[in-house]
């Protein structure tokens, strides 16, 4: 029932409304000299290099995408941990297989060295 | 103890629409406080205890016992200048922050503090009601999705700060935050299974099945390790501090971060602290309860708290013990040591709990005792293979810290209680020992040749 949620709903107004004025707060009380040095990007205090935003590394890329596969295996055992009981063998029997399928499926990764960081 | 009597009615508070709206509002209220209030004496708590085991004294001025130092640090941050940086995407550059501290927030609305209290109120009629926000069926679920919503912020933030060292802190706290999660959805999923719910209170309340020894940390102790050290990682906590280490990164997602803007990113650090570890303590620990907390539902907060309290000091604790790990180390840690351990640890339950139900109700702890053991002999079998494999790693010489050349009773009994928990270790010296032998003579044969 999404009613169920509604009383969530305060905290979600507390906690937006606490950082909007949070936010803003130094901004309204603070002081603000800017000046063309304060507002480059910090580099150690050496006049900054190029742009910021490059391309990015592929292995976080590819990070990614492991999780996102992993993820999903990962949600599909909540289902069945709320009722694995009530399946009893024939439950653990299938969630076996699925497991196994998993199992493989990140030793094969591990043996490409899809797991390796470099 | 005060109660209802015979002949006062009691009324379902999630059924009556005032007392509903006003037990949201108040709770809602009361646990902002609450998370504000532990949030500024965390950061004490965490100076104050890492001071005492770095062998100095912490923050000690502001107030008695330098209680109100996170006032003066406060109104520091409040006169701070706000800088934006003027390169940087302004509206994702203001929003970041948000996005980090909201979801830290929002994730505790699901854990309950207490059990349902019946309390009077000035009608003269009682009211049952939870002491929690919310009671979800699918909890751990909120837990799952809230706590992922912070890695936008951190990424955001890194990004939008157009500063390189942002934009790695950034990258590299979504690769580990993204890493570490799928340990931690696997350590939630031994809870759901063993209490048959997804709702927290019943998770909770299933604890209580033993006093004690029915906490599910006794049930898989496997688990309940990994799912520690899933959300130490998760909030970035040392030593997996690795997108905001200093030493490298200038503090990473938030250095260009200055004023209250940089205080939303500290808030969202600490109360992560305290939601993790009301998370840890409730899906592990029991939450609630201990012995004879039925008959004090009011309580619960307070055992919930001190939990809280202990997981805390544990985690300040890490952090003065370990050292940072190197990130590749880290990721290596992540997929090749959690993930694999966690799908142990839910594979132990299932098997446990099937092989239980379908030989007897009451064999469930001989079941998991002899499931325990033969994980144990295996894990020994692969530790043992791989001691002495690259011998910076195993340590070969026995490094003697403590020297019991004492008079009397307590040093030998001392050395027979080392002699007795020592063996293990014994025979692990000796075979590193022999094999690191048996390399070097190789090595030496092989110079010879």
């Amino acid at each position: 029932m999404l009613s169920d949620y509604a009383p969530a709903a305060a905290l979600l107004i507390l906690a937006v409304g606490m950082s909007f004025v949070i936010l803003f707060m130094s901004r309204l009380l603070g002081p603000y000299r800017p000046t063309a040095r304060k507002l480059a990007p910090y580099e150690s205090g050496m006049q900054p290099y190029g742009p910021a935003i490059r391309r990015i590394p592929v292995k976080f890329y590819r990070v990614a995408v492991l999780f996102i596969l992993f993820d999903i295996e990962i949600i599909f055992f909540l289902p069945w941990a709320v009722i694995f009981r009530d399946l009893g063998v024939y439950g653990l029997v299938v969630m076996g297989m699925f497991f196994f399928i998993l199992a493989v499926g990140f030793l094969y990764e591990w043996k490409v060295g899809g797991l390796e960081w470099e | 103890m005060f109660g209802p009597g015979e002949s006062s009615t009691i009324i379902e508070c999630s059924g009556d629409i005032t007392c509903h709206t006003l037990h949201a509002i108040l709770t809602s209220g009361l646990l902002f406080f609450v998370l504000l209030t532990a949030f500024a004496y965390t950061t004490v708590l965490e100076r104050r205890f890492l001071g005492s085991l770095q062998s100095r004294i912490g923050p000690n001025r502001a107030g008695p016992w330098g209680l109100l130092q996170p006032v003066a640090d406060g109104i520091k941050l409040i006169f701070k200048e706000d800088v934006t940086p003027s390169s940087a995407e302004k509206v994702i550059f203001w929003l970041a922050p948000m996005i980090k501290v909201i979801p830290v927030l929002l994730v505790v609305a699901v854990i309950p503090l207490g059990p349902r209290i019946t309390i009077p109120w000035f009608d003269g009629k009682w009211y049952r009601m939870d002491q929690g926000l919310i009671d979800v069926n699918v909890g751990v679920l909120w837990l799952l999705a809230i706590t992922s919503i912070g890695i936008y912020g951190v990424v955001l933030a890194g990004w939008s700060s157009n500063n390189k060292y942002a934009m790695l802190g950034g990258l590299r706290s979504s690769a580990q935050m993204v890493s570490y999660e799928l340990s931690m959805g696997l350590a939630v999923v031994v809870p759901v299974m063993l209490s048959g719910s997804m709702s927290i209170t019943d998770i909770i309340e299933k604890q209580n099945a033993t006093p004690i020894l029915g906490w599910f940390v006794f049930q898989n102790p496997l688990a309940a390790v990994v799912l520690f050290v899933a959300l130490l990682a998760e909030v970035n906590r040392s030593p997996f501090d690795m997108p905001e280490a200093e030493q490298e990164l200038t503090a990473g997602y938030h250095s260009e971060y200055s004023g209250m803007k940089f205080a939303l990113f500290f808030m969202a650090e600490y109360i992560g602290m305290v939601a993790v570890s009301m998370i840890g303590a409730g899906l592990y620990l029991g939450g609630y309860h201990f012995i004879g907390i039925e008959k004090a539902p009011l309580l619960g907060p307070v055992v919930y708290s001190a939990k809280v309290f202990l997981l805390l000091l544990g985690m300040i604790w890490v952090r003065a013990t370990l050292p940072r790990i190197r990130y590749d180390r880290l990721m290596a840690f992540g997929w090749k040591v959690m993930l694999p351990l966690a799908l142990v640890a839910v594979a132990w339950t299932a098997v446990t709990v099937i092989v239980a139900d379908e030989l007897d109700e009451q064999s469930v702890n001989v079941v998991g005792s002899v499931v325990l053991l033969v994980l144990t002999l295996g894990g020994l079998a692969v530790w043992l293979s791989r001691i002495g494999r690259k011998p910076e790693q195993a340590s070969v010489h026995r490094v003697e810290v403590v020297t019991l050349g004492g008079q009397g009773v307590g040093a030998p009994a001392l050395h027979t209680l080392d002699r007795l928990f020592g063996w293990p270790m014994s025979i692990v010296n000796l075979l590193a020992r022999r094999r690191l032998q048996q390399q070097d003579s190789d090595t030496h044969r092989d110079n010879a040749d």
